[in-house]
């Protein structure tokens, strides 16, 4: 069995502000493994990104309260003080941001960023650290490494910022790797390009990623296994063949409708899932889907729990329908209703 | 094929958009970024047409010459048959009324100073439509059309949610009652969910207001539900011109096939059948574009033609345009009709308002068409 990493157990994170408390993840729990790629998916807001910031102490605030555990290495990362809190971020737990043309400093080298990077948690020398980030652009694809390594971020393509992202959180050899939307900014093609990276870079570097994203089309390819987050909770948790060939929750079908499929015939109107997310201040009462469901019935005023109903073990998803039900029903989300 | 076509709305011709790059104290124009290079281009009334490519392809600055917010180098863009490439300010005015343009970014499109209802009625206002009670009634109905409420006339954008936002800057291009609109990468910035909402409402809005659409994508998931047809450009140049569907089923293109191999497909199985092409490296700067068919150093056909000759735009019949040596999915008799047939080039266009080159001789290797 797979070295266990990192382990999440029952993560709420809320912001006090000026309108109320933001429940913005609210009761997160999951495992990683060596090796593994784990998914989160969700829609802007669901708490995907909280919840890897806060793995990372990247959240901590005083109008912030936590509640649950992050446990790292037998360690509580959620109670561990800043000063050492700075040894794992970036060292051992490294993050790759969404935007990669506003998250590399525009003032300084492309190297030397890689190189601080190195030098703040490790004892090299400079030349020994610059060899090292003339390696890791290398290893990340960059052309002309040598030279680049000198060039300000402004000289470089989108897709070349981001693997000069991944190069800098790659640095130090990280366990995990947290990667927020790392192909959302990008250019298809270029996405490509950057999933397959990722996850040739996991088995060289033997660490673990947890893929953040709003589209399920991006973990088909790498993921191991995939939570579907909705208002700060999981809804669906699954290993990927079953999150797309037996999903259960209503949220889940509407996510895979809602992709264009160049491997099917063109539907009349393409599935979407009417509304917005909920305000994570006033949170609807029961499930949290309901509003937005369009099979929702009188027990679902009462929240589900996140419970195994399918004879997949590990398989929990949170919604009411029984599992014969939705499996009659679901088609007609996921593939789109024939409109008139 | 776009001579005088009958029905087309817009007819873009041979146009080039260049940028000077400037250096120096005098600052003399050294290099030349060709950000569109020689496209010829009918768009017909009440069609959609999606214009497909990878950043710094042109596509943008393709949409921005439509409606004229850039000036074309050379070539031209014909508005119903009237020519606006070189129309002033002042004579552009009132067509400026039949063209809109719904912007990417929802959050740096929208003024946040101002209040939705101002930024939906300032057009109208430009315009010098109706007095304040009926505009304010007009932005009332656009709300509502675009899925909005008419209680949000009073909120900032900042109250909004990126797919509202966007929303917002439809109704806004709406307001004037356009023939045209351009939106460029209308929801590459939304949420999957989001964006379906997105493209499912800018397709009612085609039916109700009998609208003809060029919808700017780099995704080609996306562009296939709402277009009719399809163009695919590739470093300034167009490169393939299809009926929606026929490109996902027969590309020609090999640009075309490794873009649709790109686009994930939410299912685990057939992802790991399909043979994904992964395009190598970045697209190659506009200021020195690559000698031949400015695709070959990252096409897995090239061959020694590809580097040094330009190939021509040639009609595969039933629409389907395609620029290669080595097409795809094409059939014998299909290809030896092809080649016998005068070729469409697009070079043969008039080169003489064409400006004198700076740096030429830089760009070795391309030979004269036509």
């Amino acid at each position: 069995m797979a070295e266990r990493l990192l382990e999440v157990k029952g993560l709420k994170v809320r912001f006090t502000t000026e309108d109320g408390i933001v429940r913005a993840v609210d009761g997160v729990s999951f495992e990683l493994d060596r090796g593994s790629v784990f998914g989160i998916v969700g829609e802007s807001g669901s708490g995907k990104s909280v919840t890897a910031m806060t793995i990372l102490g990247l959240t901590r605030d005083k109008n912030t309260t936590f509640e649950g555990e992050v446990i790292y290495k037998g360690q509580n990362l959620l109670a561990l003080p800043e000063s050492h809190l700075r040894d794992v971020r970036g060292n051992e737990i490294a993050m790759i941001f969404q935007d990669p043309m506003t998250s590399l400093n525009p003032v300084y080298k492309v190297g030397d960023q890689i190189i601080e990077a190195i030098t703040t948690h490790e004892d090299v020398s400079k030349s020994g650290a610059k060899r090292r980030a003339v390696e890791l652009l290398r290893q990340v694809g960059i052309p002309n490494a040598n030279t680049r390594v000198d060039d300000y971020p402004h000289q470089f393509s989108g897709g070349m910022r981001q693997r000069a992202m991944i190069a800098m959180a790659l640095s130090c050899n990280p366990d995990i790797l947290i990667a927020d939307e790392p192909t959302t900014a990008l250019d298809v093609t270029i996405q490509a390009q950057i999933l397959e990276l990722i996850d040739r870079l996991k088995d060289d570097f033997d660490s673990a990623v947890i893929l953040i994203t709003h589209d399920l089309g991006v973990v088909a390819d790498v993921a191991d296994e995939v939570v579907v987050m909705y208002a700060g909770r999981v809804v669906e948790r699954a290993a990927k063949r079953d999150v797309f060939y037996d999903p259960q929750h209503p949220y889940t079908w509407g996510l895979l409708g809602s992709i264009p499929r160049l491997d099917r015939p063109k539907p009349e109107k393409l599935h979407s899932i009417k509304g917005m997310p909920p305000s994570l201040i006033n949170l609807p009462k029961g499930c949290k889907f309901r509003p937005r469901c369009p099979h929702a019935f009188e027990k679902c005023e009462e929240e589900p729990g996140l419970d195994q109903r399918v004879e997949e073990r590990g398989h929990l998803d949170r919604c009411w329908l029984s599992v014969e039900e939705k499996r009659r029903i679901r088609e007609r989300t996921i593939v789109g209703e024939a409109v008139a | 094929m776009s001579e005088n076509e009958n029905g087309a709305l817009v007819e873009v011709k041979s146009l080039k958009k260049y940028f000077p790059i400037r250096k120096g104290v005098l600052q003399r124009e050294v290099e030349r970024v060709h950000a569109v290079d020689d496209v010829t281009l009918a768009v017909r009334q009440g069609e959609t047409i999606g214009l497909v490519g990878e950043s710094g392809c042109g596509k943008s600055t393709l949409g921005r010459c439509i409606v004229r917010l850039l000036e074309p180098t050379a070539g031209d863009v014909l508005f119903e048959g009237r020519s606006i490439g070189k129309l002033g300010a002042r004579a552009l005015r009132p067509l400026r009324r039949e063209m809109q343009m719904v912007f990417q970014d929802p959050y740096a499109s929208l003024n946040p100073r101002k209040r939705v209802g101002t930024i939906i009625s300032d057009p109208m206002k430009i315009h010098g439509i109706g007095d304040r009670h009926e505009r304010k009634k007009r932005v009332e109905e656009l709300l509502e059309v675009v899925g909005l409420s008419p209680e949000h006339y009073n909120r900032f954008p900042h109250e909004f949610s990126g797919g509202q936002r966007q929303r917002i800057g439809v109704a806004r291009a709406l307001a004037l009652r356009p023939k045209l609109v351009v939106a460029d990468e209308p929801v590459s910035a939304l949420d999957v969910s989001i964006q379906a909402q997105m493209v499912n409402l800018l397709e009612d809005l085609q039916d109700d207001f009998g609208l003809t659409y060029v919808f700017i994508a780099h995704d080609l998931g996306v562009v296939r539900h709402v277009s009719d047809r399809i163009a695919v450009m590739y470093l300034g140049k167009l490169v393939e011109l299809s009926p929606a569907e026929e490109l996902y089923t027969r590309p020609i293109m090999p640009y075309t096939e490794a873009l649709l191999s790109a686009v994930p497909i939410p299912d685990p199985d057939l992802s790991d059948k399909r043979e994904r092409i992964v395009l190598q490296g970045d697209v190659p700067s506009p200021i020195h574009p690559p000698s031949g068919c400015r695709f070959h150093p990252r096409c897995r056909y090239a061959t020694d033609i590809c580097s040094q000759v330009e190939p021509p735009l040639v009609d595969y019949g039933n629409g389907h345009l395609a620029a290669c040596h080595h097409p795809l999915n094409v059939d014998k008799e299909t290809l030896e009709r092809v080649s016998a047939s005068p070729k469409y080039t697009p070079g043969s266009a008039d080169d003489s308002a064409l400006p004198e080159e700076p740096g030429a001789e830089h760009r070795p290797g391309i030979p004269e068409t036509g």
